[in-house]
């Protein structure tokens, strides 16, 4: 029985938190996604990780840390196109009955990835010339153009690979939510600890206290499920794929926007604040829960 | 990192399948609940068929007759006797998993020689006398007072939630033994002879309308100094020994027995909102048993790792949901307790509350874990 990081996933969560502290601090999170960060994150193999042999196991580890540390992008979409739709590439899934769809980071795309019922689509950023840049995003980080009609791309691939993509996108979806769980517990307890109220730190009373265990135990069952789900993919005997992605992403879903507020809430007046970044991890989380499935969704889809 | 059993541990799953076919059809029928001689009778005689298999004591050093089993194994075990419909530990929970473990650690060799065989086999019951009217939570507030006189201590005091009083024979006895020294500092662990003159003990009637616990009444009982565990006044370190013993499986036929009712519920959510509900529970539960997989795994190890100290808050509120569950899709067939489901709510309304509250939980994992300070101490 060996359900636990091995020393070489520890080195790699370890280098990805150092890479992450050293290059991508929140100043630099706060400037948004580009092409640096891409290639930075491509030169460390973010992306080309199961190419270059890594398992789901590693790659979830690497996701966890990148979302713990908030770096901003179609960091998923990039990853799972890889090796076959070339550069920085983004997606959405179709929106059905004509409603609008919301595309992401579209102005740095190379490519936008399309699913839907049939399979995978691409679509050259150029041919979304009728969308329109949302001015004021819910999340500051995430760009967002609308576009009415979305057009028809050339297709790349059929209904089983769009099933693998999202099942593979949300896992790792959940995984950098579990990532930015646990930072929320972090961020948090260090303010609990640091504010003063009534001449003792706030996180001595047991009102705040009990909150951040709640938080704490969030994030650690939610990270225990997503590790599970991407063990469960390397190895598909020891489970049920498509329960263990569906139960990570609930929980991780869950835990991300639970925490975030929880964080906000210990925060208090600050954390209403644009200058403290508590409201990029809970923006983050609604926008992550409407991809790739929300936790509802998923908790329907484990009941039937 | 991975979720696969190693082979010996497969292997021994296999041969306790086996052993389980071949060995619950020869079991007596189960017996009232609460018709304590019979349930003593049957739960004893579960107890001296797993001694002559060599499955008890699966935790319990080889030299003290257990099969010094790895976590990993004693996991597939708690997992294929729950699955099998087995018996439970019942009256042998204290002897097999509380009382014998803390003698194998600070036991003297003639407490150790008298008492170790005869827990194994199923020839002993224990119960616990720890909790006081007074001291639940503040467990190191408990005032029972033991005063020496010659070779014995003569207690008087009151204990309650003692499970398994009236069937057991012996006790874990918890006594104030020097009153003036900080609370921790003064309790000493005593072997109670539950037929000693003076003590009387009182079913508590739960509210699911069973008695497995009791309250215990003592009245100048007098216990020989050599029936102490430990030295004197270091009992609460003693009591905390034995907690180390449980190696992340304590919750394990706990958790097989969840996850069965939870896919039992699947036929009866008709609304969108039950569904939903009945995913997040399913979630809940198979993320925790993956937590527990790991706990087993750093427990092998030697580790105790964050998960450790939070699975029980985890677990008291996804069982909680699963509870509620139930009630809610039963409908008014919960209007009758003997639906398992009806009794399995009634009886996990003591899981946030025993063993540490969930509020004692967030305690030490606010504290612990996380590192916040203590709470303004009112002593």
């Amino acid at each position: 029985m060996n359900f636990d990081l091995s020393d070489d996933q520890v080195a790699l969560r370890d280098g990805i938190r150092k890479l992450c502290e050293g290059r991508f601090d929140m100043a630099r999170v706060r400037r948004g996604f580009d092409r640096s960060v891409f290639a930075e994150l491509a030169e460390t193999g973010v992306f080309s990780a199961r190419a270059d042999g890594f398992a789901w196991a590693d790659v979830s580890i690497m996701f966890q840390e990148l979302g713990r540390a908030l770096v901003p992008g179609p960091l998923t979409w990039s990853h799972l196109a890889h090796g076959r739709v070339d550069g920085v590439v983004g997606g959405v899934e179709r929106p059905r009955g004509g409603e609008p769809a919301y595309l992401e980071q579209i102005d740095v795309l190379d490519a936008l990835v399309v699913l839907d019922r049939d399979g995978v689509e691409v679509v050259a950023p150029s041919a979304l010339a009728d969308s329109i840049e949302l001015d004021w995003p819910l999340d500051p980080l995430t760009p967002v153009r609308r576009i009415t009609a979305l057009p028809a791309g050339e297709r790349v691939g059929d209904a089983g690979l769009a099933r693998t993509w999202r099942r593979g996108g949300a896992l790792l979806t959940a995984a950098y939510q579990a990532g930015m769980a646990q930072a929320c517990v972090e961020r948090a307890t260090a303010y609990g600890l640091e504010r003063h109220q009534f001449g003792r730190p706030v996180g001595s009373f047991q009102a705040v206290k009990h909150l951040l265990a709640d938080m704490a135990v969030q994030a650690e069952v939610a990270r225990t499920a997503v590790d599970a789900a991407a063990c469960v993919l390397d190895d598909p005997e020891t489970g049920d794929v498509d329960r263990a992605v569906s139960g990570a992403k609930v929980l991780a879903g869950d835990a991300a926007l639970a925490n975030a507020k929880g964080s906000l809430q210990v925060h208090g007046g600050m954390g209403f604040t644009w200058e403290v970044d508590v409201h990029l991890y809970l923006k983050r989380s609604w926008v992550l829960n409407a991809t790739f499935g929300s936790p509802t969704a998923h908790a329907e889809a484990l009941a039937r | 990192m991975d979720l696969r059993l190693s082979e010996s541990d497969e292997a021994f799953r296999a041969e306790l399948r086996d052993w389980l076919a071949r060995t619950l059809p020869e079991l007596p029928t189960e017996p009232a609940r609460d018709d304590w001689p019979a349930r003593v009778r049957y739960d004893t005689d579960w107890q001296r068929r797993l001694f002559d298999a060599g499955y008890a004591g699966m935790s319990w050093p080889k030299e003290y007759g257990g099969r010094d089993a790895p976590p990993s194994e004693q996991l597939v075990f708690l997992e294929e006797t729950t699955r099998a419909k087995a018996p439970y530990v019942g009256v042998n929970f204290v002897g097999t998993l509380h009382a014998g473990p803390t003698l194998i650690a600070e036991g003297s060799d003639p407490q150790r020689a008298q008492h170790l065989p005869r827990i194994l086999r199923g020839d002993e019951v224990w119960c616990q006398c720890f909790s006081e009217p007074g001291a639940g939570s503040d467990l190191a507030g408990l005032r029972t007072r033991a005063v020496r006189d010659g070779n014995d201590y003569v207690v008087t005091g009151q204990k309650i939630w003692c499970s398994f009083g009236h069937v057991g024979e012996y006790g874990e006895l918890l006594v104030r033994t020097d009153p003036d020294a900080p609370k921790h500092r003064g309790i000493s662990w005593l072997i109670l002879e539950m037929d000693r003159p003076g003590i009387e003990v009182r079913p508590i009637e739960t509210l699911l309308g069973s008695s497995e616990f009791c309250e215990v009444f003592l009245d100048e009982v007098r216990v020989p100094v050599e029936n102490r565990v430990g030295a004197e006044n270091d009992g609460w370190r003693v009591t905390n020994v034995t907690l180390s013993f449980e190696r992340g499986t304590a919750f394990v036929s706990e958790m097989v027995d969840a996850r069965q009712l939870a896919e039992e519920l699947r036929p009866l959510t008709a609304e969108p909102a039950d569904r939903r509900e009945l995913g997040r529970v399913l979630a809940a539960l198979d993320a925790l048993w993956a937590l527990t997989v790991r706990n087993v795994t750093q427990a092998s190890r030697g580790v105790v790792g964050p998960g450790a100290l939070m699975f029980k808050l985890a677990y008291s509120e996804a069982r909680d949901r699963l509870g509620e569950l139930s009630m809610r899709l039963l409908g008014r067939g919960a209007f009758d307790v003997h639906d398992e489901r009806v009794e399995e709510r009634l009886r996990t309304l003591s899981i946030p509350i025993a063993a540490g509250t969930s509020q004692i939980q967030r305690n030490i994992i606010g504290e612990r874990l996380l590192g916040l300070p203590r709470e303004k101490s009112w002593e």
